[in-house]
């Protein structure tokens, strides 16, 4: 205990040492390997260059400011021909995202719904849902995209369309469903409503950080949410309408206009990634053991409560990221699209590279997208992971 | 036990237990809602699907007969069952995707059963892929066909087999570079899995339509199937590869460490102790992943190769027998059901039998 001594030098290892560590074992020969690889690839994109100077095409990404000769079938933004490329391929990222997030929460719906269904114990309906799920994951997306695509021009004219109820309608012009339309909307409407929501999100956020969130109060607040919504309309003077489509003269008039190929895509891609979304809930939820469910019981606790307390926050361990990646399937698999004539963004892409001769910046336009959205849910979802396997280890 | 419990006996377990079916449909009462809400579905589905199917279909005839009835048209599957199998092939010379076939599908029924995978199976998958292309140019026979030609189901397997057997070792190699101390390597081969791993596959079909010509020189004289099979490779060894990166994860860390102190050296461990039990563990997940490729090949239509699945849709456009959509896309989608349902049970039974302890 006499002399301490002091060692000199860094107690970590320095940067260098630790790239060092990081590149490993045979730095030379991995060396060569990179070098290899890039050179590779410099020479394919030499010879891209080449043959696009041959073709009179300039490399570079200039195109974008050109004005685009074609119309989009349906956009949400205003395009018309002769607007530039890249609004056009905006117009078509943007139909990508619409008929993804529907379809996500579609599916959803629709595979939770299947997936309890499954799971309910009844004979009969676990087998209509294990054969519908048989029938759907054992058949192509693309297949079933031609046949909904051909059923959805099948439909007669509007004259003739078929009606569920007066209120939806399917014709060979498209599908017609309900829609809210509103009236006298302002910024002080867009204001409040703002407002509402932030204060919403606040408070699930608060009591959250305060470990008071619980399904009761929880629901409280979203109903409170939805009544204060709907009262922010009339308070500042704007009116929701229920818009419901008529039929009229040689067309059907109001409401929210599908058309066949969006129609079709929306139903193909719920309807395949339903059935995967509805394996994914029986998955989850048979993964919590019988044991569980027993100890539950035994604790008094009735099947709601066992549900909600026990099995469903186990089974989401299971199901969340199973789910996820579902979505990024879904997301990937809506660029099936182009097949059946859905202006979404690779059939925009691939318009570009036809009328432009640049594919290779359209397509690396698209995977760039495509790889930043995958790449960013995925790390969404490897921090959500590790908060529940934080959670879930008793040890830590 | 008591001696009431008469369920039990061994006497009365002769006739068959209805208690389980009778409590699966009616235990409960909302059990027996279900079950009476689902039968009202199915006796509104079924009738008007048994007609369309059975009874109001039209078996022989012509597109005219068929229109004046309201049912399916079965005539117009006997006639287009060739087309739809084999595409725009010549129609004198089409016993040799028909030989194709035959041979392709032999040789996946001896696959599929454990007994027969030693080397030799290898060969045989490298001779028969070999062979089958052979038929379908005409190399041996004579009279060739060139591959815009080709179509339908023999198209569909063999582009199946062909990139999923190349991928194969591709994902090994990927994998091991994923897993290896050499952070040079991993960088590359995680860079190149997430980057095929994120893109649609529809991109990857469209950079083999367009871009290869473009980067290969010479490359506007290579066959767009050939260039499809191999970005579809690519495309698919990063798949594999993940699997194969799960199987080899399940390997103790001491079983590289035991091999390393006998002397042998990385790639002997790896090919004599690592790769054996990986590869066994992935078997099932293998054949998962192959039912996904198989439906995933269907994506050819949209670069204008004539895959079964276009086929079917181009069988819809004969002026003769003109819209039959329904029929056409139902054969294709019964060929899809029997090679996907078929495999993911058998995937089951593979699976199953693996883990039995011996073997």
């Amino acid at each position: 205990m006499a002399t301490t001594e002091i060692v000199p030098g860094r107690d970590q290892p320095g940067l260098l040492s630790r790239l060092v560590g990081w590149w490993g074992p045979r730095p030379f020969i991995q060396l060569a390997v990179f070098v290899a690889v890039v050179a590779l690839f410099w020479l394919l994109g030499a010879n891209v260059a080449d043959t696009m100077r041959r073709i009179g095409v300039t490399p570079g990404f200039g195109f974008l400011e050109r004005s685009a000769n074609f119309e989009i079938g349906e956009s949400v933004i205003a395009f018309k021909a002769g607007d530039l490329y890249i609004w056009a391929i905006l117009a078509g990222l943007i139909n990508t995202i619409k008929v993804a997030a529907l379809g996500c929460v579609l599916a959803t719906v629709l595979g939770v719904a299947l997936g309890v269904a499954g799971l309910s114990g009844n004979l009969l309906l676990a087998t209509l849902v294990r054969w519908y799920v048989e029938l759907i994951r054992n058949t192509p997306l693309l297949l079933q995209l031609f046949f909904w695509i051909a059923l959805a021009k099948s439909f007669p004219p509007p004259r003739q369309a078929l009606s569920a109820f007066d209120a939806l309608f399917l014709s060979n012009r498209g599908v017609f469903v309900p829609g809210i339309v509103v009236d006298g909307f302002s910024s002080r409407t867009l204001l409040l409503l703002v407002a509402i929501v932030l204060s919403y999100g606040l408070y699930l956020y608060t009591t959250y950080r305060r470990r008071r969130l619980r399904f009761g109060n929880g629901a409280i607040a979203s109903l409170v949410l939805l009544a204060a919504a709907g009262a922010a309309f009339p308070a500042t003077g704007a009116t929701l309408v229920l818009d419901m489509p008529v039929l009229g003269g040689f067309n059907i008039r109001g409401g929210y206009s599908l058309t066949p190929e969006f129609a079709a895509l929306l139903a193909g891609l719920t309807v395949k990634f339903s059935a995967a979304i509805a394996e994914i809930v029986r998955a989850g939820i048979q993964s919590v053991s019988r044991g569980q469910w027993e100890a539950a019981r035994a604790l008094g606790l009735h099947p709601g409560q066992i549900m909600r307390l026990v099995v469903l926050p186990q089974a989401l361990r299971v199901i969340t990221p199973l789910i996820t990646s579902s979505y990024l399937d879904l997301t990937k698999d809506s660029s099936l699209a182009v097949a059946i004539g859905y202006p979404d963004l690779v059939s925009i892409i691939n318009t570009t590279a036809n009328t432009t001769g640049q594919s290779f910046e359209a397509l690396a336009i698209l995977i760039g997208i495509y790889l930043a959205l995958n790449l960013s849910v995925s790390a969404l979802m490897n921090v959500y992971n590790r908060r529940v396997a934080l959670r879930g280890d008793v040890s830590r | 036990m008591s001696l009431v419990d008469i369920a039990s006996l061994p006497l009365m377990r002769r006739s068959f237990d209805w208690k389980p079916l009778w409590n699966g449909l009616f235990g409960t009462r909302l059990n027996t809602a279900l079950t009476v809400l689902t039968l009202a579905f199915l006796v509104w589905l079924m009738p008007p699907l048994a007609r369309w199917l059975v009874l109001d279909a039209t078996w022989t005839g012509t597109a005219q007969d068929c229109a004046a009835a309201s049912g399916a048209c079965w005539a117009f599957v006997t006639a287009k069952l060739r087309f739809i199998l084999f595409a725009f092939y010549p129609q004198d010379l089409q016993w040799r995707p028909a030989a194709a076939l035959v041979l392709l599908l032999g040789l996946l029924v001896i696959t599929a059963q454990p007994r027969f995978w030693r080397r030799e199976l290898l060969i045989a998958w490298l001779l028969v892929v070999g062979l089958c292309w052979a038929l379908l140019t005409g190399t041996l026979t004579g009279s060739p066909v060139p591959s815009n030609q080709w179509g339908g189901l023999p198209v569909t397997l063999l582009v199946w087999s062909v990139c999923f057997g190349l991928s194969i070792p591709l994902a090994v190699l990927l994998a091991l570079a994923r897993r290896s101390k050499m952070g040079g390597l991993r960088t590359l081969a995680v860079l190149f899995i997430e980057l095929m791993r994120g893109t649609p596959m529809v991109a990857i079909l469209y950079v083999a339509m367009l871009i290869l010509p473009m980067a290969i020189p010479g490359g506007h004289f290579v066959d767009k199937t050939v260039r499809a099979i191999l970005m579809i490779t690519l495309f698919w060894s990063a798949y594999v590869a993940e699997v194969v990166r799960g199987g080899l994860q399940t390997i103790p860390q001491g079983q590289e460490e035991a091999a390393k102190a006998l002397g042998l050296g990385y790639w002997r461990t790896m090919q004599l102790i690592v790769l054996p039990q990986a590869l066994r563990q992935v078997i099932p997940g293998m054949v998962n992943l192959a039912i996904g490729f198989l439906l995933a090949t269907s994506l050819l239509a949209v670069i204008g190769i004539f895959d079964l699945l276009n086929a079917a849709r181009a069988s819809t456009t004969d002026p003769k027998w003109l819209g039959f959509y329904d029929e056409a896309y139902l054969v294709a989608g019964v060929i899809y059901f029997l090679f996907c349902f078929g495999g993911s049970r058998y995937s089951r039974w593979l699976e199953t039998r693996l883990r039995a302890p011996h073997h």
